[in-house]
């Protein structure tokens, strides 16, 4: 049983690696990593489950503030990053170009 | 037998307070306003003038003593700790430095006082009486130091304020040149005797690296050591004093103010070589063949001063050469083992040569920076007090007696008969009949006959009173100093070499009464024929001499300094141009470029993986957290 579950939380955490490479725009990216960040905590919780432990819990309660602070943050930029070109597309935000 | 006396260390603290209060002074002022000449005439004059009443007191204290035990001594603080060297900044006072201590500061202030009149309407009047106090600070540490180290911090310090104080008028390229000269002749010395303190050091340092530990152990030193550590402190001497083959930069000097000049060549700086060498006298005295040298190459430079000294035409480069010879004597004197004569002839020529560069300073002021003798004449009743003043000081280096010159200069030819020097002698008493003849030329060519340039005389007057004040106490001193070294065959007691003799290691040569005579009748004899000749030529007049041959020769001073230009300083510029255009381009900086290029080729070859957009930094995260999670599950066996 505790297979399906980290199964399920590779599969998920996999889809999100493939969105923040694969799509172009920043909300959809920012989408993307909060469900990596959803799929570790389901690692998390099933990882407690089998040992028993209340460890992973807190961790994933941790990992839940720091996301909702991240949220905020983020989207604060992604505001500000419209505000700068009008637009959402990554491509264009490439100033660190070698 | 030692005291502790912690009033020495004010006495080189107070002229250096006065240049640091005096610098900030005029730093803070040179753009605004501007402070009074008299505050500045009184900042600068209080630090020479309580130095000097000090030195006096601490002269009484050592007289209280008995003779054997006058060493006062103060530890102002530790200066460095290495290893087993411990070094702390220590005075001593005993007999020789108080002796220069009270010519130094008793010279030093008259000039300082002098100077008011003289630079007075000067620009930076402050910033002169700065560096001024700064020198007479330094010399006083060089005295005053109780080691060759702490004496070393004053040797430098000298140096700098020569270099700054001789291109003080720094507008003219000419005159920094000179500075630049006296600059690095000096430090061409210095390696010398920086190379002869760590031989010394090497030899018999360990047990201590004071006069005193040193003279205690200096048995131990073994003799060729002993030779080599006198003869590179000998080339520290002839830097700083100006002998052959360093003398080059003292006769460029004259390029400062006239009282620098006195300064200069009176009080400060120059006798630091012989003080120096009279102060490792217990080295010398076992290094029989280094003070030869020493002697021959002080005879030679008091020839070559004289030779110099009358084919000139600047009445301050006539001063310059014979202050070369001069100093040629002192050298002799330390040379054949008189050393108290050496140190007296130090001392009485203090006095009549910063008299004879004030009262050159005063003439020169009058004829509005007039120099060359040509143009003078006749002055003898347009400035009574310089004339009188200056002859005084002209009858004392011509050594007529009974000035002051005469005894000191007599004592250093005595010793030398008597020692079996006959050689020196002979010269020595040459150089006397020379050094009558040009000191009178400059009398009477500058202030008897007639005018020879109507105008300036017309305009010439009297210097203020805050000028011919010193001059008429230097005046006093060149007149009377002879007396306090009286010999025997005068009725005296020889006073300043009994005084000397605890801080020196001499024997006095007992010759007898006819080589005393000799000595004086040879002297009497060479000052007579001098002034004669002087007389003959210059008296009435005369005209601007054209020099041809030797003199021609002698007035381009042998052609020694296109000598050394030719010789040294041509093939070290050539030299430095040949390495700066092949050696530093590839041998020095090419390793550095090649470095450089190869940092830029990689950061080009590394460029291209930086593309700027996020996905792709994503992949390379993604990526390197995949060979990173692989690497570890392997090393942990997973």
């Amino acid at each position: 049983m505790i297979e399906h579950y980290l199964s399920l939380s590779i599969l998920l955490f996999c889809l999100g690696v493939l969105g923040v490479i694969s799509r172009r725009n920043v909300f959809v990216v920012f989408m993307s990593i909060e469900l990596m960040l959803n799929a570790a905590n389901l690692g998390f919780v099933t990882v407690a489950r089998l040992h028993q432990s209340m460890d992973g819990h807190v961790l994933a309660l941790m990992v839940m503030a720091v996301a909702a602070a991240e949220a905020a943050l983020a989207l604060a930029v992604v505001i500000l990053l419209h505000k700068h070109k009008g637009n959402l597309d990554t491509n264009i935000f490439s100033l660190l170009k070698g | 037998m030692e005291g502790n006396l912690s009033t020495l260390g004010y006495i080189p603290l107070l002229p250096l307070a006065g240049a640091l209060v005096l610098g900030l002074m005029h730093l803070a002022t040179c753009r605004g306003r501007r402070i009074s000449e008299r505050i500045y005439a009184l900042v600068g004059c209080i630090g020479p003038i309580l130095s000097f009443l000090l030195a006096v007191n601490v002269f009484f204290a050592l007289q209280a003593l008995p003779a054997q035990s006058r060493f006062l001594s103060h530890q102002a603080f530790t200066w460095f700790s290495v290893g087993e060297l411990t070094v702390s900044m220590g005075f001593l006072a005993d007999p020789l430095s108080v002796l220069m201590l009270l010519f130094v500061t008793f010279v030093g202030s008259l000039i300082h006082v002098y100077s008011i009149g003289y630079m007075a309407g000067d620009p930076a009047f402050g910033k002169f009486f700065s560096y001024l106090n700064l020198f007479l600070g330094s010399m006083l540490i060089l005295v005053l130091g109780d080691g060759p180290l702490v004496m070393f911090v004053g040797w430098e310090g000298v140096g700098l304020c020569s270099y700054l104080l001789i291109s003080y008028y720094s507008e003219d390229r000419g005159n920094v040149v000179a500075g630049n000269k006296a600059f690095i002749v000096n430090r061409i010395g210095d390696f010398g005797f920086v190379l002869g303190m760590a031989f010394l050091f090497w030899g018999i340092g360990a047990e201590g690296f004071d006069y005193l530990s040193l003279k205690a152990n200096a048995h131990l030193l073994a003799p060729t050591l002993g030779i080599t550590v006198c003869l590179l402190l000998f080339i520290g001497a002839t830097g700083k004093s100006a002998q052959i083959p360093l003398y080059v930069w003292l006769p460029d000097a004259m390029a400062g103010p006239t009282p620098v000049s006195a300064l200069i060549h009176a009080a400060t700086m120059v006798t630091a070589g012989v003080y120096m060498v009279a102060r490792f006298s217990f080295l010398y005295a076992q290094a029989e063949v280094a003070g030869l040298v020493v002697a021959w190459i002080g005879i030679m430079t008091a020839l070559l001063g004289a030779i110099f000294g009358m084919f000139q035409n600047d009445i301050k480069k006539i001063l310059a050469y014979s202050t070369v010879s001069q100093l040629g004597y002192m050298f002799a004197g330390v040379g054949v083992a008189a050393y108290s004569a050496g140190i007296f002839h130090v001392f009485t020529h203090a006095f009549f040569k910063a008299l004879l560069f004030l009262g050159a300073g005063s003439v020169i002021l009058a004829l509005h920076h007039r120099q060359d003798i040509w143009q003078m004449g006749g002055l003898k009743n347009k400035l009574p007090i310089t004339y009188w003043t200056m002859l005084v000081g002209a009858l004392a280096l011509a050594g007529c007696p009974p000035f002051a010159g005469f005894f000191s200069k007599d004592e250093i030819l005595y010793s030398a008969l008597a020692g079996g020097h006959t050689g020196i002698w002979a010269i020595g008493v040459l150089v006397a009949g020379m050094t009558a003849y040009y000191s009178f030329r400059l009398i009477f060519v500058v202030f008897h006959g007639q005018p020879r340039d109507r105008e300036a005389y017309d305009h010439a007057h009297e210097s203020p009173k805050v000028m011919t004040l010193p001059l008429i106490v230097l005046a006093v001193g060149a007149l009377f100093a002879g007396f306090l070294n009286l010999p025997a065959i005068f009725g005296g007691h020889l006073q300043v070499s009994h005084w000397l003799a605890p801080s020196l290691t001499e024997v006095h040569p007992h010759g007898s009464i006819a080589t005393e005579v000799l000595a004086i009748g040879g002297s009497v004899l060479a000052f007579v024929i001098g002034i004669s000749i002087a007389y003959r030529r210059f008296a009435t007049g005369g005209e601007q001499p054209v020099f041809t041959g030797f003199r021609k020769f002698a007035h381009h001073k042998f052609y020694v300094d296109e000598l050394y230009d030719t010789v040294l300083v041509r093939p070290y510029r050539f030299l430095g141009q040949a390495v700066e255009r092949v050696v530093e381009p590839f041998v020095t900086d090419g390793p550095v470029r090649a470095v450089a290029w190869l940092y830029r080729m990689a950061g080009l070859a590394f460029k291209v993986i930086q593309v700027g957009y996020v996905r792709v930094y994503a992949i390379y995260m993604v990526i390197g957290l995949s060979v990173m999670s692989l690497v570890l599950s392997q090393s942990l066996n997973f």
